[in-house]
């Protein structure tokens, strides 16, 4: 490959030129402008995410101001908080077991919603990809109707359908098939089922998009080489839709795992998830060094889960190509 | 050859007759509703012998295709029944089918290897681990694409592609291997090479072909026989050369090969030959279509093949008489362009010898003479 543009240019080469200069002005021509059109996007990244991180690094190797705040101290306090704790009647230490639940809390929390917002998302994405092209255009749009009303609205409205006297418990009732009224809310169960229902749009999108580009013709090509619908299923569709699951799981996990309005809605004060945890730290708790310590945790496990995927997803592909 | 079901009995006993492996009777597709209705086949009846190469030939939107995957069960008549060996298959969808399909695109699983798509059929067909092994590098040998076993189907190149085609179909030992346009996509030289390859493998595994094309050259040189069809129906049905030599109706002349169209006036029966008076007033004898009965007196449309006829210098000799409006040299040939006496036009076709000039020269005033047996009555 390298060796092909070179011998292009030597056969136009300047005397006093080699071909390897012309090459290489020809390359530094190119990366000035990929750095010139990418200029915009830098700045906003730069203010925008490096600039915070940075103040949020900083802050996590402070010491607590007495009413929020920070104090210029050097102290790792904050980061051993994260996992230890110290006791403050007799100053014993111990595992901090409320972060480590709530951290547990969440990666469940955010595995099992990636999971359901999976296994409803393919069969709606499919459902959509195989409707005539009018009637697509109609699913896609009733899909992404949720996104236009407040993110809050929507989480009470599913407080509304699991309260003690809310719908779903009203109809059961009604229906004689319990005869108590079931605690949903505030359960790890309402957390999930509010995520899902919030995230379900952000999975059905990308995995429509992989199978309205599935080339039909295998799937006869499978019916016909005496593949039933299970296999077929299995076989040849999801084998080809996986990229879409793979980008619709990022999409669903990574807002998943620092889901702050859901939990805090649906969860009560007592289910927290890590973005409530950090909110408190910053706000009652009065602990800007440990917020910050937890922010940057989080935001590890999350490139953790990141570079996982694309790992994945890149050995997808190389095995597709 | 290890076979599926009936079919391997039926060819072990190698019956004198040769069976129908595939009928459609009185077939009928029709598309959309009550507004835009599209009939795509229109009572079309056919038998396909077993171990026939059996080609479907028309333009596009002829209905062929629609045949060919009513026959896979993609889908599924309007009206009219379709049979494998006398059983109704109807109703079956295509996995219950032991019927393949080569596929325009070829169709090849993507996240397969070569020999993950040979072995798809059979692994559906649930056989044992081993005979698939066996199976796939018995027909990786086959196709000769041995050497390739590994390699994902977007590393390999069209011509190869074809050939996993054509291996992933025969894996499963198919009663019927359907054709749809397969070579359409490869270029000249490689469809040239493909075809001697198809009629190869047809013979080697005795399977029943049905091919699927537009292209006349390809349906004569590979068939055993053709079905001409246009606009839904089946014109003519037969041997390449009947085909050629005796179409029976107007499109089906025109679309294969060249041909001179007159009109002509039936003549009275001498015996079992039949005569047509031309234009220019002689008599010529005449082939008419099976089946067709003609009045006499009443004008046909008759057909003659260029290379069918030939030039004379004297007017007189020739059975139609006309000026020469252009020559054309086309290295194993000349194109004799005539203005007919009786107006219109008519084009010979004759073979150049070495060195030899023709001999004519444009305006020249000469007579047309026929071969024998060279002309062809049309049902029109």
């Amino acid at each position: 490959m390298a060796s092909a543009p070179s011998q292009a240019a030597s056969s136009i080469v300047q005397p006093g030129r080699s071909a390897a200069e012309v090459t290489a002005e020809a390359a530094r021509q190119d990366l000035r402008n990929r750095w010139l059109l990418s200029t915009p996007a830098l700045l906003i990244i730069m203010c925008a995410a490096v600039g915070p991180l940075l103040i949020v690094l900083v802050y996590s190797f402070l010491t607590p101001g007495d009413y929020g705040n920070v104090k210029w101290h050097f102290s790792t306090e904050g980061w051993q908080n994260v996992v230890i704790q110290r006791d403050i009647f007799d100053n014993s230490l111990h595992w901090a077991d409320a972060n480590l639940s709530i951290f547990w809390r969440s990666l469940k929390l955010s595995i099992m919603t990636t999971g359901t917002t999976v296994l409803v998302g393919v069969p709606t994405a499919y459902f959509i990809a195989t409707r005539p092209g009018r009637q697509r255009e109609l699913w896609l749009f009733l899909i992404t109707i949720p996104f236009w009303t407040n993110l809050l609205i929507r989480t009470y409205a599913i407080m509304d359908l699991l309260r003690t006297d809310g719908l779903v418990n009203t109809v059961l009732l009604d229906l004689g098939i319990i005869h108590q009224p079931l605690q949903l809310m505030f359960t790890d169960f309402a957390i999930g089922f509010g995520m899902t229902y919030v995230y379900l749009p952000l999975m059905v999108l990308p995995i429509y998009a992989s199978i309205e580009k599935l080339d039909f013709r295998l799937v006869e090509a499978g019916y016909d080489l005496y593949a039933n619908r299970w296999n077929m299923f299995w076989r040849i569709i999801l084998p080809l839709v996986k990229p879409g699951i793979i980008a619709g799981s990022i999409l669903v996990f990574i807002p998943s795992l620092g889901a702050y309005v859901t939990p805090r809605v649906l969860g009560g004060g007592k289910n927290m998830m890590v973005g409530n945890l950090i909110e408190l730290l910053f706000g009652q708790g009065r602990n800007w060094p440990l917020g910050s310590a937890l922010s940057i945790t989080l935001m590890v496990i999350v490139m953790i889960a990141l570079l996982y995927y694309v790992r994945v997803a890149s050995s997808q592909r190389q095995s597709n190509v | 050859m290890r076979a599926v079901g009936k079919a391997g009995a039926g060819r072990a006993k190698a019956p004198a007759e040769k069976s129908v492996a595939i009928e459609a009777i009185g077939v009928s597709k029709v598309f959309g509703q009550d507004g835009d209705r599209v009939v795509a086949l229109d009572e079309v009846s056919v038998a396909i012998r077993q171990n026939e190469f059996f080609t479907l030939l028309g333009p596009s939107g002829c209905g062929k295709t629609t045949l060919l995957r009513l026959i896979a069960g993609f889908d599924h008549p309007t009206e009219g029944r379709i049979l494998l060996h006398g059983s109704d298959i109807t109703a079956l969808p295509p996995y219950k089918r032991p019927v393949n399909t080569v596929f325009q695109n070829y169709a090849l699983f993507p996240h397969m290897t070569v020999a993950g798509n040979i072995a798809f059929g059979l692994e559906m067909l649930g056989r044992p681990r081993p005979e698939i092994d066996a199976r796939v590098d018995e027909m990786l040998a086959l196709v000769r694409m041995g050497e390739l076993k590994n390699r994902l189907t977007s590393q390999i190149s069209g011509g190869q592609q074809q050939r996993v085609a054509l291996a992933r179909a025969l894996a499963p030992s198919p009663q019927v291997l359907l054709l749809d346009e397969p070579l359409s996509a490869l270029d000249l030289k490689l469809r040239k090479d493909m075809q001697i390859e198809l009629k190869r493998l047809q013979h080697e595994t005795g399977i029943t072909f049905i091919f699927v094309t537009h292209d006349q050259e390809e349906a004569l040189t590979m068939s055993d026989r053709v079905a001409v069809m246009n606009k839904g129906r089946i014109l003519q049905i037969g041997h390449p050369r009947d085909i050629y030599d005796r179409p029976s109706e107007r499109f089906v002349a025109n679309f294969i090969g060249d041909t001179n169209f007159l009109q002509a006036e039936l003549l009275p029966a001498k015996g079992r030959s039949n005569q047509v008076k031309l234009p220019s007033g002689k008599a010529v004898a005449t082939s008419l279509p099976e089946g067709f009965l003609g009045e006499e007196g009443k004008m046909v449309s008759i057909v003659v093949r260029p290379e069918h006829a030939e030039v004379v210098a004297t007017p007189a000799a020739g059975i139609l008489t006309g000026t020469l409006d252009n020559i054309v040299y086309f290295g194993t040939d000349t194109h004799f362009h005539v203005d007919l006496d009786t107006g219109g036009a008519f084009t010979v076709r004759m073979q150049n010898l070495r060195g030899s000039e023709s001999g004519f020269s444009l305006g020249d005033k000469v007579g047309i003479a026929f071969k024998p047996d060279a002309v062809q009555a049309l049902r029109d």
